[in-house]
């Protein structure tokens, strides 16, 4: 069908000789000719037929070829056709000006490439891959801690002298970042505050201590939820967002630019979106906080018949300030880890647009992976200081 | 003669982004078997006349035929019969970046034919060469590659299925002028031995005198003419007589 196809629309290249249009299939067959072993071509050899020529026949020697029968032909056809035939190619006999002309060409270059190399399977490329994914992973956690030391030293910097630092792309960033996030920041701990207190309300009810579920959606919402759920919200939002940016930065040599301009990347690129995270992290926590308190507030009125009223007075009398500090001190801290690790991915974006992929991945994986170890070390500080 | 069969007929062609027009009233005509210059000043729309021949980019009003069907017409069956038909290479070469020059050749040879895997990549291998890659670079990614061997390689990849037309948008471009001369006596072999019809965007004056039969001349949102370097030199319009009768125009047609 396929064939008939390309035939009809009319536009593969025809055989030299009009009217001996060849409609036999696509193959080949020896014959004896005065003590002679010709090839016999017939039928079309191009890229859509070649495959249906049987080329795992024994033919034995060989002492020519003949081409005359041959309809159309292209360089793949005559591919096949040439290593059928080896050596006899050289008697090449049947009127057929392009299929010589295109056996001439696969005789004349060199048409062999290197082998493929295959990925080892061994015990000893495990060993190895193992060892280089530990140095990479020490590498890595070094040079982060290196771009951390060079990105506070420019933000210090930077501090005693405002007048250079960028404000506009800072404001942009609060605003992209920060400002834009706060929906969707807000609606998450909304339905996270809800599950909490179901999840409550089912347990707590075995005790008949239904009305603790204000204290427990407090607490968690304050002290972990809110800035947590900030923060990977972040992490996967803007994080991303920043590796992306000077990603495609890199990758155009915009960077380069930068850097042979003058400007430092640290100081023009990685430090205004510093600043911004650092200022609107707890902003959205706070705000995050709040959402998730009146998901809690909606499920404690709807299904447990705690009033709002009853709810706020509980938490102002029994929920103790302190957790929200703690809660909230973490915040900027993790708006500067989503900053430094999305920018320092962003830098080191090489040229194809497969790196930018891979850092974007890293990126997120990377902030993620540390808001939460750090929330765990801020856990056992904030223990052992009895708060 | 035998060889004035159209391969692309271009009949009222409009395209336009939005408000902006490209082009309107655009007709051209490629004749089978020869290669074609495209040329014309930086925002023409050199690029954007192969993405509507091709069928990248919809023309607003007009009709574009390869090979005797209007391509803006198609279903998706006969669409692909044509598009196995052609080969393009684009300004930068667009390899895929995740596979090898040899997979990213591969590429159509799996996709529309049924050969099996060591024959594809026996043919794949072939393009390579011809494409006059040394037999090295077929392992090689394509970030690996210099600009002048990237070009190759795609000039490979649209070569693949023996294509009766091909596309190439700037082929020269950003290559140094030895490079850039091989190229382009490496496309005219090709086109000679392979009887290529070949469609070619370009700004370089000696490309245009190396291997085109015939140049186009965009201007004015249409062709403004076609003909030989020697006929257009003749005409009296003030581009092309600043094309061709510059200082770097006149040093091409001497040599």
């Amino acid at each position: 069908m396929r064939d008939l196809n390309l035939h009809l629309l009319g536009f593969r290249r025809k055989s030299t000789r009009k009217g001996l249009m060849s409609k036999d299939d696509t193959m080949f067959t020896v014959r004896e000719e005065d003590g002679a072993r010709i090839l016999c071509a017939q039928g079309d050899w191009t890229v859509m037929t070649v495959h249906k020529v049987d080329r795992d026949t024994e033919l034995g020697a060989l002492d020519g070829v003949d081409v005359t029968a041959i309809g159309d032909i292209d360089t793949a056809g005559a591919l096949v056709l040439s290593r059928l035939a080896g050596p006899a190619l050289e008697h090449l006999s049947g009127t057929h000006e392009s299929a010589r002309q295109l056996i001439s060409l696969m005789t004349q270059t060199d048409i062999a490439c290197d082998p493929p190399s295959l990925p080892g399977g061994s015990l000893m490329d495990l060993l190895e891959r193992t060892g280089r994914s530990s140095i990479r992973l020490w590498n890595e956690s070094v040079e982060t801690l290196a771009f951390l030391g060079e990105a506070l030293s420019t933000c210090t910097r930077l501090i005693f002298q405002p007048r250079r630092l960028r404000w506009t792309p800072m404001v942009a960033v609060m605003e992209e970042a920060g400002l834009d996030a706060l929906p969707i920041v807000a609606f998450l701990s909304f339905f996270v505050g809800m599950v909490v207190a179901f999840i409550g309300a089912t347990s707590l009810s075995e005790f008949g201590a239904t009305i603790f579920t204000v204290e427990l959606v407090g607490i968690s919402m304050m002290r972990e939820f809110g800035v947590i759920l900030t923060a990977i919200i972040l992490s996967g939002r803007t994080n991303s967002a920043f590796t992306a940016q000077i990603g495609a930065m890199r990758m155009r040599q915009e960077v380069d630019a930068m850097t042979t301009l003058g400007l430092s990347p640290m100081e023009v690129l990685v430090a205004p979106r510093i600043f911004a995270m650092v200022v609107m992290t707890p902003f959205l926590s706070f705000i995050s906080t709040l959402s998730g308190m009146a998901g809690g507030m909606l499920v404690g009125w709807l299904a447990l018949d705690i009033s709002p009223v009853v709810f706020t007075a509980r938490i102002q009398d029994y929920v103790p300030v302190s957790n929200f500090w703690v809660g909230l001190s973490k915040a900027p801290i993790f708006g500067l880890i989503v900053a430094l690790i999305g920018c320092r991915q962003g830098l080191l974006v090489g040229g194809s647009v497969q790196s930018l992929g891979k850092h974007t991945t890293t990126s997120v994986v990377q902030a993620i992976f540390s808001i939460i170890v750090i929330d765990a070390v801020f856990a056992i500080f904030y223990m052992e200081l009895g708060l | 003669m035998s060889a004035r069969e159209a391969a692309i007929r271009v009949r009222g062609l409009k395209t336009a982004y939005g408000s902006h027009i490209v082009h309107e009233n655009l007709d051209l005509d490629v004749w089978q078997g020869e290669v074609l210059g495209i040329i014309g000043g930086s925002g023409t729309g050199k690029s954007v006349l192969l993405r509507a021949i091709v069928g990248l980019k919809r023309p607003s009003a007009g009709s574009v035929d390869v090979f005797g069907r209007d391509i803006t017409r198609l279903d998706d069956a006969e669409r692909q019969a044509v598009e196995r038909q052609w080969g393009l290479m684009f300004q930068d070469g667009a390899l895929f970046s995740n596979l090898t020059v040899r997979e990213n050749v591969l590429v159509p040879l799996q996709e529309h034919t049924q050969l099996d895997r060591t024959m594809a990549t026996e043919i794949a291998d072939m393009k390579i060469r011809l494409a006059g890659l040394g037999p090295a670079a077929a392992n090689k990614y394509p970030s690996d590659l210099s600009g002048g061997m990237r070009k190759r390689a795609a000039l490979a990849r649209a070569l693949a299925l023996d294509p009766a037309l091909l596309f190439l948008d700037e082929p020269t471009a950003g290559l140094d002028p030895i490079t850039a001369g091989n190229f382009d006596s490496l496309i005219r072999d090709l086109q000679q031995a392979l009887g290529l019809t070949v469609f070619l965007v370009t700004h370089d004056l000696d490309t245009l005198g190396a291997i085109c039969d015939r140049i186009a001349v965009l201007a004015d949102k249409r062709v403004i003419a076609t003909g030989t370097i020697a006929e257009l030199r003749e005409l009296d319009h003030p581009w092309i007589n600043d094309y061709f009768n510059g200082p770097r125009g006149r040093a091409a047609v001497a040599s």
